[in-house]
């Protein structure tokens, strides 16, 4: 069957010229920029409101009773109303803001996972996680001597539930999932996941680094306990992300740093912690970035998250499509339900070789493990090439991409 | 000029052949690379792995009639390229003129623009361990002297 370039709603070449990184040249070619599961480029209201925050109101916030600071808090605290309304959570109070996806994880393994989980309590996480969603959970069973528990993965890149079912127990204290692999681009049947974890008492963080900008996500109609994420993944500054978690669960749990803002009073004898959000967030955290933070979720909003998934999808069918048609090439991973993600490998070539051609003529993807070392273990690779798309990816570029594999594949004997 | 800066010359002229072409470069060195000769498997052993980024170089060395010979392999073929260049100047030499020669070669065709940061660690990484072979080999012949 023939790949059918779509038509999409969004008017691309627009959304495009909102990006100024995308309009250059690299080794020669024009930029074909395929590795947004790493990052994703900026639009120019994201930039302009960081130049916007230092050239105009930089200022510390919460305790300042001057103007600057009080615009610099205002516009924090709207970054984390917008971010409250992205994800439907029911209050403002539930989002908490951190460095990143990992941080967010790191800081429930080391509050509510220390106060909750005990010796021989079990840890459920996927056979596709990334690394910062295997690592703090590790640490915590050591610390512990709880024991984490693998979901298997089928060769197509799934969880079967089944699998899943079958590892629940009233042992079982946290599930923590990636709601879309960045390895493989499979996206997790959350919605199950929760609801049969929930029927063992066992809370649920959903790793939604990978979602956030391609998937709607309701944390309501999920109701899952804890969501983690990154900015820079969804368009926006690099260094920021957040945490979602249920108020009774933030309320309960106890602080994560010590340091500035989290207080509420402090004496040499005893501190008491101020309310959540701020309980986690000691210390000047990231103003500027988390400012341009909601300009990267008006961006989202203005799209539309039903035509970016729409677009997305079609721009990874016509690349699986036409990638299917070349000699050699083998998918890795290739679930029902995807992401915006093309993960593939070629006979008798090295990822990294591949990926240092594709640069060459000014394609940007990925090789390697993608930090997830295990989910290539258990398909017995290095690595794999990674193509990753984003909306202001073009049919065009990825017929660029066929067209330089097409010349790479040739010279296998 | 001594031989090993022939051999460098030679590389720099080869090079300049491709005119700052990146992807006829990188062809050219992955070209180098699957002609090195494979290693075989029994030495590519943990000990004598020298970790890269995504690349694993496999580098063993042996001395005979007062000269260092080596011999490498890596799992991607641009790596092997690299190693194939060091060898083609360092290999068959004597641990003196390993230790004292200067690889301007390695600039002068824009190697570094080439591998990039990350994989130029891993190749000075080589030349150390290269080298590495060269003081213990001088060490020994010393001693037995």
């Amino acid at each position: 069957m023939e790949a059918a370039i779509k038509q999409s709603s969004l008017d691309i070449a627009a959304i495009r010229a909102q990006f100024p990184v995308l309009a250059q040249e690299v080794n020669g070619y024009p930029l074909t920029y395929f590795d947004n599961a790493a990052t994703s480029q900026k639009p120019l209201r994201v930039i302009e409101a960081l130049n916007q925050y230092y050239s105009v109101y930089n200022s510390n916030i919460h305790r300042g009773v001057h103007t600057l600071a009080e615009k610099a808090t205002n516009a924090y605290e709207a970054t984390r109303a917008s971010l409250q309304k992205f994800i439907n959570s029911g209050e403002k109070e539930e989002v908490i803001f951190t460095k990143g996806t990992s941080e967010s994880i790191n800081l429930v393994a080391a509050t509510y996972g220390r106060q909750n989980i005990a010796e021989g309590d079990e840890i459920i996480i996927t056979g596709l996680e990334h690394h910062s969603n295997i690592v703090p959970w590790q640490m915590l069973c050591e610390e512990k001597g709880a024991i984490l528990k693998i979901v298997p993965i089928s060769d197509k890149g799934e969880i079967d539930m089944e699998d899943f079912r079958d590892l629940l127990s009233d042992k079982t204290k946290i599930v923590s999932v990636a709601f879309a692999s960045n390895a493989l681009g499979t996206i997790n049947p959350v919605k199950e996941i929760i609801e049969a974890a929930h029927s063992v008492d066992a809370v649920v963080l959903l790793d939604a680094a990978q979602a956030v900008a391609h998937l709607k996500v309701d944390v309501q109609a999920l109701d899952c306990d804890f969501l983690a994420a990154s900015a820079h993944k969804m368009y926006g500054p690099t260094g920021v992300g957040f945490l979602y978690g249920k108020r009774h669960l933030l309320e309960e749990m106890p602080p994560y740093q010590g340091g500035g803002e989290m207080i509420k009073e402090v004496t040499f004898e005893k501190t008491t912690y101020n309310d959540i959000p701020f309980k986690f967030e000691a210390g000047t955290p990231n103003i500027a970035d988390i400012i341009a933070l909601n300009e990267a979720i008006g961006f989202i909003n203005d799209l539309g998250k039903e035509n970016i998934r729409t677009y997305e999808d079609d721009l990874l069918a016509y690349a699986t499509e036409k990638l299917k048609a070349i000699d050699k090439i083998q998918f890795i991973g290739t679930a029902k339900h995807k992401v915006g993600v093309l993960s593939f490998i070629i006979e008798g070539m090295h990822p990294f070789d591949v990926g240092m051609m594709l640069d060459a003529r000014g394609i940007a993807v990925r090789t390697g493990h993608h930090c997830t070392m295990p989910l290539m273990q258990r398909f017995e690779l290095e690595g794999t090439i990674r193509a990753s798309f984003a909306v202001y990816n073009t049919f065009e570029e990825i017929d660029t991409m066929v067209a330089s594999l097409q010349k790479i594949t040739s010279r296998i004997n | 000029m001594t031989a090993v800066e022939e051999i460098q010359n030679e590389i720099i002229e080869e090079f300049e052949f491709l005119a700052d072409d990146r992807e006829s470069t990188i062809f050219y060195i992955m070209e180098l690379g699957q002609k090195l000769p494979a290693m075989d498997d029994s030495l590519k052993t943990e000990e004598n792995i020298i970790k890269g980024c995504q690349s694993k170089v496999w580098l063993t060395s042996e001395y005979k009639n007062g000269k260092v010979y080596f011999k490498a392999d890596s799992n991607t073929d641009i790596t092997k390229g690299l190693i194939s260049l060091l060898i083609r100047v360092l290999s068959g030499q004597t641990p003196d003129t390993i230790l004292n020669t200067e690889l301007n070669f390695v600039e002068k065709i824009g190697m570094g623009q080439v591998i990039g940061s990350q994989r130029s660690n891993g190749f000075n990484a080589m030349i150390k361990q290269m080298k590495l072979y060269a003081l213990g080999y001088r060490a020994k012949a010393q001693i037995n002297e």
